[in-house]
C-alpha cells in the first residue's frame, strides 16, 4: 500500500483491524472472480441442462431454440426409449448394476489385501513388487486387450461378465492397490503392535483393525469403481456383444444405430436416464471423491 | 506423495521410511511376514502374471505375427512393422491423436489451473464452485455425453442454434473434416474439473506464511505466482500432465461414438485406440493390432521419459 492511497481514502482508527483502503481494493477484484466463476459454470451446465429440457419437449422444438424454457411438457421420450431396444431399458441399468457390483466387491477385496501386504509387511522384493505395481497404473490397456480376448474366448467367458469382473478381483486396478497404501501408511503402528502384543496374527490386525480404519479410503474405491465402471465403454464393447447381456454404454450404442435421425428425444431421455446413477453418487459420495482425488494428487 | 512420487524415490528409500527400530523388530517378524504376504498379494500376484505380465508378453509375440483369431499365428518377422510405414491410415491416426493429446492437454491443464488460483483465495461459495465445475469430469467419459456431444455440435445443435441468433449458419461441426477434432478437444477441456481439484488440493498445502514474508518485501501478486506458488505446485502440475498424457493417447469412447466407430469424417477422429479397435476386433487383424498397441506403448512410453526427463528443468521438489 503506498502512501498516496492513504492520502486519498480515511484509514480506519481502530488498531488491529484492516485499514478501509485495502477492504475496497480487494472487493473488486472479489466481484470480477464471482462474476467470472458463475460464467464459467453456466457454460459448463448448459450442454447438461440442455439434455435434460431436450428429454422433455417434443421432438420438432429441440433443434428450434437453443433456450432452456419449456413450451410444452412432453414426458413420451421416457416411455418410448425405455421400451425402444429389444428389451426394455431398465434391464440394461441391471446388467451394469451387476458389473458395477461385482467390480467393487472385487477392487475392495484384493485391493485392500495388496495394500496392507505393501504397507505393513516386509518380503522380499517388495521394492521390485511395489515398482511393478505403480508401472502398472499407467500401462495402456490396449496392449493387453488382444491377448486377453484371445485368453477369455478360450476360457468360453465372451458374453459373459467374467473378463469385466475377475481382473478386479485379481487387484488390477492398482491405482486403487496406491490409494489404499497411502491410506494404511496413515495409520499409526502403534495399534498393529498393540493387536499383536494381545496375539492377534495379520489375517485378524487386516480383518479387525485396519479394514475398519480405512473406511474412508473403502469408500473412495467404491465410489470410483462405481463410476469408472459404469461409464466404461470400451472393455464392455468388445466382450459383450449379446444383445441380451448389453450394458448400459452398449446399449446406448445401439440406440444411435437404431434411431438413427428420428426419435432425438427418446436417445436424450435414456441419456438422462443412464447418467443419474453417476449424477446420485456424486451428490451423496462427493466428500470421498474429493478427498480420494486430493490424496492420489497430493505430492 | 503421488505414485510418480513414489517411482522418483524408489530407489532413495526402498523400505519405505522405517526407523532403525522398526527395522530391528521386523527383522524379528520377517519370516511371519513372508508368509502373509504370500497370502495378502496372491490375487494381485495372479493378476499381474495372468491379466497383465503374460498378456503382454503375448501380444508382444502376436506382434510379430499374422494372427487372426481363427487361425493359429505365423511367424511373419518385421512384416508388421513394414505395413506399419506404408499404412496411411496409421498416418492420419497419429496424427488426430497427437493434434489431440497435444492440444487438448495443456489447455485443460492451464483451465485448471487459472480456475483453481481463482478458487483457492477463500472465496465465498467455494464448495458449490467447485462440485460444479468438478462434476463434468465425472459425466465426460460416458457414452451419453458423447451423445450430448454430437448432438450439441450437429449443424442442428445447440452451437448452431446459439450462432443463428446473431445471424451465423454454423458447419455441421462433427460432420467437417476441420472441425470434428475441435469438437473433442472441446469436450476434453470441458473435463477440467479433475485436475482443477487436484491443484486446488496441492494450493492448500503452500504454507500462507511465504505469501506472508514476500508480501512484507513489496511482491505483488504476480510475482507471488511466479516465484512461491508455481514452483511449489510444479511437483502437481507435472502429475497431472503425466496423467493427462497418458490418458489422453487412450481416449476411445468420444471419438467411437461422435463418428459412430469410423473415426471420421476424412478419418480426422481416427484415434489410435479406435484404429485399433477397427483392425483387432472389426477387421480381425490381432497380429497387426498387437503391433499397432506396442507402438501405442513405446509411444507413450517416450512422451513419459521425455516428460521425466524435462521435468529435472522446470520441477521444484521441496523435499
Amino acid at each position: 500500500m503506498t502512501t498516496e492511497t492513504l492520502a486519498t481514502t480515511e484509514p480506519t482508527t481502530q488498531p488491529g483491524k484492516r485499514p478501509l483502503v485495502v477492504r475496497q481494493r480487494r472487493r473488486r477484484p472479489r466481484i470480477l472472480a464471482h462474476v467470472g466463476l458463475v460464467l464459467v459454470a453456466i457454460v459448463m451446465l448448459y450442454p447438461l441442462l440442455w439434455m435434460v429440457t431436450s428429454s422433455l419437449r417434443p421432438n420438432d422444438e429441440i433443434f428450434t431454440s437453443p433456450g432452456l424454457l419449456i413450451d410444452t411438457f412432453d414426458l413420451s421420450h421416457y416411455p418410448d426409449g425405455w421400451n425402444a431396444l429389444s428389451k426394455p431399458f431398465g434391464s440394461y441399468l441391471l446388467n451394469s448394476a451387476l458389473v458395477v457390483l461385482g467390480s467393487v466387491v472385487g477392487n475392495l477385496v484384493s485391493c485392500s489385501m495388496a495394500a496392507y501386504a505393501f504397507a505393513r509387511l516386509q518380503f522380499r522384493a517388495k521394492t521390485v513388487a511395489f515398482a511393478a505395481m505403480l508401472l502398472t497404473i499407467m500401462l495402456p490397456v490396449h496392449v493387453l486387450i488382444i491377448p486377453q480376448y484371445v485368453m477369455f474366448a478360450q476360457l468360453g467367458w465372451i458374453n459373459t461378465y467374467l473378463p469385466l469382473i475377475v481382473p478386479k478381483l485379481l487387484a488390477t486396478d492398482a491405482f486403487f492397490v496406491f490409494l489404499m497404501v497411502q491410506f494404511v501408511r496413515g495409520i499409526p503402528r502403534e495399534l498393529d503392535e498393540a493387536a499383536r502384543i494381545d496375539g492377534a496374527g495379520h489375517a485378524r490386525i487386516f480383518l479387525q483393525v485396519i479394514l475398519p480404519l480405512m473406511v474412508p479410503a473403502l469408500a473412495t474405491t467404491t465410489i470410483f469403481t462405481f463410476i469408472w465402471t459404469w461409464n466404461d465403454f470400451f472393455s464392455q464393447l468388445i466382450f459383450v456383444t449379446d444383445p441380451d447381456l448389453y450394458t448400459v454404454p452398449v446399449a446406448l450404442r445401439q440406440f444411435i444405430d437404431a434411431q438413427s435421425q428420428s426419435d432425438f428425444g427418446a436417445l436424450f431421455a435414456m441419456s438422462v436416464v443412464s447418467l443419474i446413477p453417476v449424477f446420485l453418487v456424486f451428490l451423496f459420495g462427493q466428500r470421498f471423491l474429493l478427498r480420494g482425488i486430493a490424496t492420489t494428487g497430493g505430492k | 506423495m503421488s505414485a510418480i512420487g513414489e517411482l522418483r524415490t524408489l530407489r532413495r528409500d526402498g523400505r519405505g521410511g522405517l526407523t532403525a527400530d522398526q527395522k530391528q523388530a521386523l527383522a524379528k517378524e520377517r519370516r511371519r511376514d513372508s508368509k502373509a504376504a504370500a497370502v495378502f498379494l496372491a490375487p494381485w500376484l495372479l493378476g499381474l502374471v495372468g491379466i497383465t505380465i503374460g498378456p503382454m508378453v503375448a501380444s508382444l509375440y502376436l506382434a510379430f505375427t499374422d494372427y487372426n483369431l481363427l487361425q493359429d499365428p505365423n511367424f511373419t518377422g518385421l512384416e508388421n512393422i513394414q505395413r506399419m510405414l506404408g499404412d496411411e491410415r496409421l498416418g492420419k491416426s497419429l496424427l488426430a491423436t497427437l493434434t489431440y493429446v497435444v492440444v487438448s492437454v495443456p489447455i485443460q491443464l492451464a483451465v485448471a489451473l487459472g480456475l483453481a488460483l481463482l478458487l483457492d483465495r477463500g472465496i465465498r461459495g467455494l464448495a458449490l464452485y467447485r462440485s460444479v465445475l468438478y462434476l463434468p469430469s465425472l459425466l465426460g467419459a460416458s457414452v451419453a455425453i458423447a451423445v450430448l456431444w454430437r448432438l450439441v455440435f450437429g449443424r442442428e445443435g445447440l452451437v448452431n442454434a446459439f450462432l443463428g441468433l446473431f445471424g451465423i449458419q454454423g458447419p455441421a461441426w462433427v460432420a467437417e473434416p476441420d472441425t470434428a477434432l475441435g469438437t473433442l478437444i472441446v469436450l476434453h477441456v470441458w473435463t477440467f474439473g479433475a485436475p482443477m481439484v487436484i491443484f486446488l488440493a496441492g494450493l492448500r498445502q503452500i504454507p500462507r506464511q511465504y505469501y506472508d514474508a514476500a508480501s512484507t518485501d513489496g511482491a505483488n501478486k504476480w510475482q507471488q505466482l511466479r516465484k512461491i506458488t508455481l514452483p511449489l505446485l510444479s511437483p502437481i502440475i507435472f502429475f497431472n500432465l503425466v496423467l493427462g498424457l497418458i490418458g489422453s493417447f487412450q481416449s476411445f469412447t468420444q471419438a467411437f461414438i461422435v463418428s459412430n466407430g469410423s473415426g471420421g469424417p476424412a478419418d480426422s477422429t481416427l484415434f489410435f485406440s479406435l484404429y485399433l479397435y477397427q483392425e483387432g476386433f472389426a477387421g480381425f487383424r490381432m497380429g497387426y493390432a498387437s503391433a499397432l498397441a506396442w507402438l501405442l506403448l513405446i509411444i507413450i512410453g517416450a512422451f513419459t521419459a521425455l516428460n521425466f526427463w524435462a521435468s529435472k528443468y522446470w520441477v521444484f521438489y521441496d523435499d
